[in-house]
């Protein structure tokens, strides 16, 4: 593994991992929030596991995607049991490159015709 | 809950103590939300998910520590190569070896429910024949009062000259009773096999060919069905074709025969020549069908006692049918095998600890940022199961080409094919052997490293670990392999003095510049002695008048080849006890001693003109005078045998007919021409020696030729040197030792490897100790006496414990040894000094490199 990846060596994101960084990249949230978050974002067709959750967040931390966040919400809100996870400078340069590769191919899909009808 | 905890713990450690009670928490939110049926399902899901995340999570892991394996192995070749190397060797040994002793003694027969065919024997232990073939009379008899067997079926093999459109061919057939492919469970691949209507209809011959026969000789065409085949001068009609693999009863059998009996058949119950095999009828066991065949042998040695008296039934799994000699040298051949594999994993966790520790640098960087002992201990782990199996794949095909040079090792008394083929069993064999191997050598650098890290060795990059402990370790790595080598030395030793042993005995014949061939004479066309003495006459005649020949020769059976031909002897009143009273007879033309150069001691050879009309008469082998008439001379004196009775004229010397390892009865050799017409016509001469000046192989046109002028329809067959008939008696014994042998210089070559490698560790991991002592004075030669003394402490310690490993062991080998004792201190010194040899001889280059060392650079370096 090379020491300092650049954002476009970890290209294509998994899926998972590409919602992830977005769920934490307006506020920090525990796990538990960041499947919920990722469930409503996506009106209930992406609901993440519990395994695969926690796998991706164990990957994207060794990657330095996101950190553990040492904010904690409110005493009467927290639980102490929960982690808190916020998205790193890295994984926001991660999320903007995947967001240009998508884009990309989007491009190359419209000048194809392929594109649906209704969006 | 409860249950997905302890699911947990199929997750990785660092995954699980990191995220686990995360991981428990967001499951118990999720389920607390759900009711009743979603509940369950949720409570499903959660579980699957678990064991699903474990899975991948581990898979992750692994294909991040074979990714990690082959960045270091790019970095390593040299290492690698040598990893992939040495396991191959030990998984390729092991394969082989367990393949063939799998194939061998283990596999089941190619037979439905094999397991309940046996084979019958008539049991005359008491005369020393423990399974003698069955008379008709006999086996008809077993086969009718007997319950046990559910079918069962009589068969004699013999050779029949057939005419194909390729010329006259020799063809090993077997006659057999209809029911033998029914008792065996197996049906023609083509057409049919025998029906019980064969038997009674004697008119339609009908004849079963073998697929190889078949493939070779019928193009494998289906047209064949309902032609022709002539054999032994009669008409048969093919009716089926074996399936190919179909090896009853022996792997080079051509064609089946349909075998029926005629009351004169039935009523000679002396004359014994069939086998039988039976299969036992479900819920019917060994013992209870061995015990009721005996009750019907016990009866019928009343009724016929002249020919069955004290006869028994043997009754064994066709399984067993393998000699003592043939089981005990493959599980020697499985034993030597394991020492191989033994020395490939000590070498190897060898090789891996000192990599390990060469490593050590970047472990201690993995462990400051954080790695667990378990996580590097597994990486190790992984590293070294990679390249086993890519060692075991390597290993598979050194056992593919192997596997078929083991062959000789595979008995033909057994109905399988020459060699195992390669099918799962085989690669079971390699991936467990891959895996002992994998393991054997990957978890001891990775138990050290766990054990060194605990202990807190690597902190700050210390020295400590990887030096003594490790080289303790390695240290006994290699007495464990020179040891192991020596047991192997040992035995190829014993072996090898087991072979030189049989090759001295003397055969009591000259091999050397000798033909032999075989023209089988067909019945009735030669069942006139007269016509056959034509023959003979004619081809001996052209074939002493080719240039070099000086003499030539007919006899019923060359001496190795037959090693039955056993009829009793009667006379007026001998003086050998009961048992010796059997010879091995043969009918012989003149001349036949003088081709063989077996010495004529007394009186005269037979001649021409001993004929029916004269007087019968014998010539005698000197152990046969000798046990009948100790202290008179044989000539002159009267015996019968063979249904006459004869007057010595002529005393030869003894010849191993029996083999080179066994004892022989005593020979009798009858002159051709008093060969009774149409009677014992399996005594009927038919094997032709020529002895000549020249290359015996440049014969054999003109005998081909000569036998062709006599009879177009006659082949020839069995054309090969009387010297490659006696090499033939040791070739199991030199086939065996080549395979041991090879055993042997892969151990010694491994541990080797071992030992050069554990002083070149130590002489680079003491190069300043070894400064030191050179700045304080120390000499060359005193440096290289130390490191050679090391040397020697660790061989002479293997080899010690060799010695005592290979003492127990020998015992085992003792009746594969013809008569060489086990614990012979020869073959035991030259093991330990040829090992303590090439031990020295491995050390040369690390104790010349610590010769070499600068004292000054050295202590700069520290």
């Amino acid at each position: 593994m090379p020491d300092d990846p650049t954002p476009e060596s970890l290209l294509p994101l998994p899926a998972a991992t590409f919602h992830i960084l977005l769920a934490v990249a307006d506020e920090d949230r525990h796990g538990y929030a960041i499947i919920q978050e990722v469930a409503a974002r996506t009106a209930g067709e992406v609901r993440l596991s519990a395994g695969t959750l926690y796998r991706s967040i164990q990957r994207m931390v060794e990657q330095d995607l996101i950190s553990e966040s040492a904010a904690r919400p409110a005493p009467e809100l927290d639980d102490e049991r929960r982690r808190y996870y916020g998205i790193t400078d890295f994984g926001r340069a991660v999320a903007g490159a995947e967001v240009q590769r998508l884009q990309g191919l989007l491009r190359i899909a419209r000048a194809t015709g392929v594109t649906p009808r209704r969006v | 809950m409860r249950i997905y905890a302890l699911l947990l713990h199929l997750l990785p450690a660092a995954l699980r103590e990191e995220y686990g009670a995360e991981m428990t928490a967001t499951f118990a939110r999720h389920l607390a939300g759900a009711r009743g049926a979603a509940r369950a399902w949720a409570l499903v899901a959660g579980l699957a998910d678990v064991t699903a995340t474990a899975v991948r999570a581990h898979a992750d892991l692994t294909w991040q520590d074979l990714r990690d394996t082959g960045r270091t192995c790019r970095r390593n070749r040299g290492f690698a190569a040598a990893i992939v190397a040495v396991s191959a060797l030990g998984v390729g040994a092991t394969t082989a070896a367990f393949s063939v002793a799998d194939h061998v003694l283990v596999r089941p027969l190619p037979f439905a429910d094999a397991d309940r065919l046996v084979k019958l024997w008539q049991d005359q232990s008491y005369r020393g024949y423990s399974r003698m073939e069955l008379s008709p009379g006999n086996y008809e008899d077993w086969r009718r009062q007997s319950r046990s067997f559910a079918s069962s079926a009589a068969f004699t093999s013999n050779s029949v000259n057939a005419m194909t459109n390729a010329g006259p061919l020799r063809l090993n057939a077997t006659y057999a009773t209809s029911s033998l492919f029914e008792t065996l469970g197996v049906s023609a691949a083509l057409g049919r096999a025998f029906v019980s209507a064969d038997e009674r209809d004697v008119s339609t011959k009908p004849v079963v060919l073998s697929d190889r026969l078949w493939r070779t000789t019928f193009g494998g065409r289906a047209e064949v069905l309902g032609t022709t085949l002539r054999l032994n001068g009669e008409s048969h009609v093919v009716v089926g074709v074996m399936p190919g693999g179909f090896d009853f009863p022996r792997r080079d059998n051509d064609v089946w025969l349909p075998l029926s009996f005629v009351p004169d058949d039935l009523a000679d119950r002396s004359n014994v020549y069939l086998q039988a095999i039976a299969r036992l009828q479900p819920g019917v066991s060994l013992a209870e069908a061995r015990a009721e065949l005996n009750v019907i042998a016990a009866g019928l040695a009343r009724a016929f006692p002249e020919a069955n008296e004290r006869t028994g039934a043997a009754v064994i799994q066709l399984r067993d049918e393998v000699s003592r000699q043939s089981r005990l040298m493959l599980i020697a051949l499985v034993g030597a095998s394991a020492c191989v594999l033994l020395i490939a994993c000590a070498n190897l966790a060898s090789l891996l600890l000192a990599r390990a520790v060469q490593r050590r640098r970047e472990l201690v960087v993995r462990v400051s940022m954080g790695a667990r002992p378990g996580r590097l201990a597994r990486q190790l782990l992984t590293e070294s199961l990679g390249l086993s199996a890519l060692g075991g794949a390597m290993g598979v095909v050194l056992a593919l080409a192997a596997v078929p040079a083991a062959a000789a090792l595979v008995p033909t008394s057994l109905p399988i094919a020459e060699a195992p083929s390669a099918d799962v069993r085989m690669l079971a064999v390699a991936a467990l052997a891959t895996l002992v191997t994998g393991i054997g050598f990957g978890l001891v650098p990775a138990w050290r490293i766990g054990r060194g890290m605990q202990r807190g060795e690597f902190r700050h990059g210390s020295r400590v670990f990887g030096s003594g402990a490790t080289e303790r370790l390695r240290a006994g790595f290699v007495v464990v392999e020179v040891a192991a080598a020596v047991v192997l030395l040992v035995a190829v030793g014993l072996f090898l003095r087991a072979l030189w042993r049989v090759q001295d005995v003397n055969p009591g014949f000259r091999d050397e510049g000798v033909l032999t061939a075989r023209t089988a004479l067909p019945m009735p066309k030669y069942e006139v002695t007269a016509t056959r003495e034509q023959f003979y006459a004619r081809i001996l005649a052209e074939v002493r008048a080719v240039p070099g020949v000086t003499s030539a020769a007919y006899t019923s059976f060359l001496p190795m080849v037959m090693r039955g031909g056993i009829w009793p002897v009667l006379t007026a009143s001998s003086a050998a006890p009961q048992d010796a009273r059997m010879a091995s007879v043969r009918y012989v033309t003149p001349a036949y001693f003088a081709t063989l150069r077996i010495p004529l001691l007394r009186g005269r050879d037979v001649a021409p003109s001993d004929t029916q009309t004269s007087q019968y008469v014998a010539v005698v082998s000197q152990s046969f005078a000798t046990s009948h008439w100790p202290d008179q001379d044989p000539l002159g004196q009267h015996f019968s045998t063979a249904l006459q009775e004869r007057v010595v004229v002529g005393v030869v010397g003894d010849v191993r007919v029996r083999g080179l390892e066994r004892e022989s009865e005593p020979q009798v050799y009858l002159p051709s021409p008093q060969v009774p017409d149409g009677g014992i016509i399996f005594y009927v001469p038919k094997d032709l020696v020529i002895r000549t000046n020249g290359a015996p192989a440049a014969l054999v046109p003109a005998v081909r030729a000569a036998v062709n002028r006599a009879d177009p329809e006659q082949p020839l067959s069995d054309v090969r040197t009387l010297a490659e008939v006696v090499r033939l008696e040791t070739a199991s014994r030199s086939a065996q030792l080549t395979v041991l042998l090879t055993f042997a210089a892969v151990a010694i070559l491994l541990a080797c490897l071992g030992i050069h490698g554990l002083l070149s560790y130590v002489v680079a991991a003491r190069t300043q100790e070894i400064g030191v002592r050179m700045a304080f004075g120390a000499t060359p030669a005193r440096v290289m006496a130390l490191v050679l003394s090391r040397t020697a402490t660790l061989a002479g310690l293997g080899v010690t414990v060799g010695l005592v490993v290979a003492f127990a062991v020998s015992q085992s080998l003792q009746f594969l040894l013809a008569g060489v004792s086990p614990t012979d201190g020869a073959t035991f010194a030259a093991a330990a000094l040829l090992a303590l040899i090439v031990a020295l001889a491995a050390s040369v280059l690390p104790a010349l490199r610590a010769v070499r060392v600068d004292p000054l650079t050295a202590i700069r370096a520290e």
